[in-house]
């Protein structure tokens, strides 16, 4: 028999997934006890090669399985199952600071996984690796629509599930660095809910006029969601990282207009000047620059540009006064806002006003800025354009990969049942009728 | 209500889970799945259900408490897919472009009996899909050849098989596409045209060819390939293994036997020694005919009989004890006798599925049990009976499918591997 042919086998159930689902890697057919490097590897759309990988010894009938056996090396160790995406990172010479974000979220994210022989760190691409199998990881679910909104003056995208319908609203905001980022809001819309991600720094008004949007923008997004023909207007949530969260604590304790169902806000801060709207709080931001500090290696930490939490209440949002049920969700390590002292001021505030039955708080111990959907790699430092200078800075997010990537886990699983929660089910206290959703 | 399918996107052979939450306590509620095929008929089945005190459905758990399929069946809202009412007679399904997924959507409505009345209150869509990321198709058409190639993803190399189908002709790739998203190169071939049997000249030749596609490619090992086939495709495979030069496979798998042979290196003269015995077609209540007495027949004639004493390979046979269009045991029987007395029994495996029909596709594929066909020798078209009850002749698919996947592992992944 030939014995340069290999027999071993690779297989990855599901070989199609959501981003969100947990894969099962099994290697079936080596010899057994062998030393082995199960390898991802994955170019992301802007060209970019990403690379994972783990080392593993297998059991005595030549098998190893990712959910059950130890990594004893590599980008991840201990039994990690889904390590081989999460602790993905940069090929050796790539450039400094790069960061995977998915742009098309109508195709998957395909990453090759493959098995080698011994234990390998390097030079992946001169080995023919035993064998090996693509993976394909999806944003949509099959039957969730992409739809592009541009009436009422909005540059936003809505994803509507699969099905009759009607379902729950969601608006869903981004910070700082402004763009169309739709990758959320998929994922969301294959969860059962009507999610739109909303350009509020880059859209098409502000970038015609050079002006800020102000509060009536995001009502034209609300009620754009509320008229909808699948949606149930009385059902909106809005979900929010970093500034996002700063427009949603405003709108949920102030807005006339916008009644939210409940909100969730990730690495944020209720502290912004009260009168005004979007344009005063990034000229508050600027107004504090000077608390910006620099590492050693030159990141940039702008933590501080919000600390001390001030006592005065015209510089920070009430949340004494909510009415919604809220969730924060904060890495105790954020090196770019200062979410997790806010939190714990937010918190406060809520229990001396008698609504904290409302407030829901998830904060992570050494999770960083970038608290988003699980499995994808962690950034702790990225490139970052700002939005009024346009200088493109590398700025310090954050976050011990291990404990960050555990958070992002924890933390979608809990977003997503309190969204279910709350926008399925469920009657807020002194509304008459349940739908019977 | 919330309704989940996982996963969404599944392949073929692959079971999902369907599960509704959120719903009123102890109700009657209806699962339905609906496809579209390309044929443009409308295929359903549906379930129904009571969901439990904390208002939940799980099909994987709950028992159906009547529809297309009853009691606990995971699966039961694919494999009991069947024409929607009013729909067209004689369908069979089978997908054609293989690139594509089944889109399935499962939808719940409320009630039983009169659920139909009622707008569905959620559904989500599914695929299932033939082929696995990465796998390549290649369309083979040099040397006069008419096939599909399809090859996994990875350096390999891989094991080959050689797919061949039955009387109904034409180009069928997708137990080749899911032969290699299991980890095979496999070679669907077309050795006639629906229709035309009789023109088409079928020597050995052409077979030998395709087989060499399969054994000469860079990525295939070249003593690892194998042969699969159904109905007519085993009077093929049996010929060519037992009388070419050529054609030494590592292992065969037979599904739905024929014996029949045609004299001399061509395969064309089935053509004519099939309808001599046509006298012996039967029809039932419907006007389906049963075709089986002509192979018990033709079974009788031993100089028309492929000599399978000959064989040396390992021969895997797998059959249905209710099928009505050939006498598929008792050419399996036959065979066995043969080659008991040829001392070559131990190559032999057979699994006979009780009230199986003709037609053991891949699993959670919708049981036929009469489908239209094409009479080639009369230009006919007739409803043949292929046999089989529905729940059986699934739970055959599923396990033939896993069993037929076991043999072909350990002879042509591993068999260097001996076990003590």
């Amino acid at each position: 028999m030939d014995e340069k042919h290999s027999c071993v086998t690779l297989s990855v159930q599901p070989s199609r997934g959501l981003v969100d689902e947990k894969f099962v890697i099994l290697v079936q057919n080596s010899f057994p006890s062998s030393l082995l490097t199960i390898y991802a590897h994955h170019q992301c759309e802007d060209g970019n090669s990403w690379h994972a990988f783990a080392h593993y010894t297998s059991d005595a009938t030549g098998a190893v399985n990712v959910s059950e056996d130890c990594s004893i090396g590599g980008t991840y160790s201990g039994v990690e199952a889904m390590g081989l995406l999460w602790s993905l990172q940069p090929v050796p010479g790539s450039k400094p600071g790069l960061r995977m974000r998915k742009k098309n979220v109508q195709a998957p994210m395909v990453v090759t996984i493959s098995v080698y022989s011994s234990h390998l760190t390097e030079g992946f691409g001169d080995q023919v690796p035993l064998a090996g199998v693509e993976v394909e990881r999806w944003y949509m679910a099959p039957g969730v629509q992409r739809i592009p909104v541009t009436e009422d003056g909005l540059t936003a995208t809505l994803f509507l599930p699969s099905g009759p319908g009607p379902f729950p609203g969601l608006l869903d905001l981004w910070g700082g660095g402004g763009q169309l980022v739709e990758y959320r809001a998929a994922l969301l819309a294959s969860h059962g809910i009507a999610s739109m991600a909303l350009d509020y720094l880059t859209c098409k008004y502000t970038m015609e006029t050079g002006k800020i949007v102000e509060q009536d923008y995001f009502e034209m997004a609300y009620k754009f969601l509320q008229k909808h023909p699948k949606v149930l207007g009385s059902r909106i949530a809005m979900l929010g990282l970093s500034l996002g969260t700063s427009v949603i604590l405003k709108i949920a304790v102030h807005s006339q207009i916008m009644k939210l169902r409940c909100a969730v806000c990730v690495s944020g801060s209720h502290v912004q000047p009260m009168d005004g709207f979007l344009k005063e709080i990034l000229d508050y931001f600027s107004k504090n620059s000077g608390n910006t500090h620099f590492t050693k290696d030159n990141e940039v930490v702008w933590r501080d540009l919000l600390l001390p939490i001030p006592t005065d209440l015209s510089l920070k949002v009430d949340v004494g006064k909510l009415q919604c049920p809220l969730m924060l969700v904060v890495g105790e390590d954020d090196q770019n806002w200062c979410a997790y002292e806010s939190a714990m001021d937010m918190k406060g505030m809520m229990e001396r006003a008698g609504n904290s039955h409302l407030l829901t708080l998830l904060s992570y111990p050494n999770a960083g800025h970038l608290i988003e959907p699980p499995y994808m790699p962690h950034a702790r430092v990225s490139l970052f354009r700002e939005i009024q200078s346009r200088q493109k800075l590398m700025v310090l997010w954050g976050g011990q990969t291990l404990e960050h990537s555990r958070a992002q886990e924890d933390a979608w699983r809990k977003l997503l049942v309190f969204l279910r929660k709350n926008l399925y089910s469920g009657v807020k206290s002194g509304s008459s009728s349940l739908s019977n959703l | 209500p919330i309704l989940s399918v996982r996963p969404s996107r599944a392949l073929v052979d692959e079971a999902f889970e369907v599960l509704v939450e959120n719903l009123p306590p102890v109700s009657p509620f209806t699962l339905r799945s609906l496809h579209h095929s390309e044929d443009g008929d409308d295929w359903e089945a549906y379930g129904h259900y009571f969901s439990d005190h904390s208002g939940r459905v799980s099909v994987s758990e709950d028992l159906s408490f009547g529809g297309t399929y009853s009691g606990r069946e995971p699966m039961g809202l694919i494999w009991s897919l069947r024409p929607v009412p009013g729909s067209r007679t004689g369908l069979r399904l089978r997908k054609k472009d293989v690139t594509t997924p089944m889109l399935i959507t499962i939808s719940l409505y409320n009630g039983h009996e009169d659920f139909r009345d009622n707008s569905p209150l959620v559904s989500m869509v599914t695929e299932r899909w033939y082929m696995g990321p990465g796998i390549q198709r290649i369309e083979i058409t040099d040397g006069g050849l008419r096939g599909g190639l399809f090859i996994p993803p990875g350096p390999g190399p891989f094991p080959g098989i050689l797919d061949l189908w039955g009387g109904g002709g034409g180009l069928l790739e997708y137990r080749s596409a899911l032969l290699a998203s299991r980890g095979y190169i496999c070679l669907a071939l077309e050795y006639f045209k629906t229709g035309q049997m009789k023109s088409t000249d079928l020597s050995f030749e052409y077979f030998e060819k395709a087989y060499h596609v399969l054994k000469d490619h860079p990525q295939v090992i070249p003593d690892r390939v194998g042969i699969i086939s159904l109905c007519l495709g085993t009077i093929v495979t049996l010929s060519l293994v037992v009388e070419s030069a050529e054609i030494k496979p590592s292992c065969v798998v037979c599904i739905s036997n024929m014996i029949t042979k045609s004299p001399g290196k061509t395969l064309s003269g089935f053509h004519r020694s099939i309808p001599s015995k046509f006298n012996k077609i039967r029809v039932d209540e419907n006007n389906h005919q049963i075709w089986r007495d002509v192979g018990l027949a033709l079974l009788k004639e031993p100089s028309m009989k492929v000599d399978v004493a000959k064989i040396n390979c390992p021969l895997m046979l797998v059959n249905g004890c209710d099928d009505q269009n050939w006498c598929a045991v008792e050419t399996a029987d036959d065979i066995s006798k043969t080659m008991n007395a040829a001392g070559k029994g131990h190559l032999l495996t057979r699994v006979d599925y009780p009230d199986t029909g003709h037609l053991i596709e891949p699993p959670f594929s919708p049981h036929c049990f009469a489908g239209n066909f094409f009479v080639y020798s009369s230009n006919e078209k007739v409803i043949q009976l292929y046999g089989g009850k529905t729940k059986p002749h699934s739970d055959a698919q599923d396990d033939s499918w896993r069993k037929i996947l076991s043999f072909l592992r350990h002879h042509l992944y591993c068999s260097h591997k001996a076990k003590m």
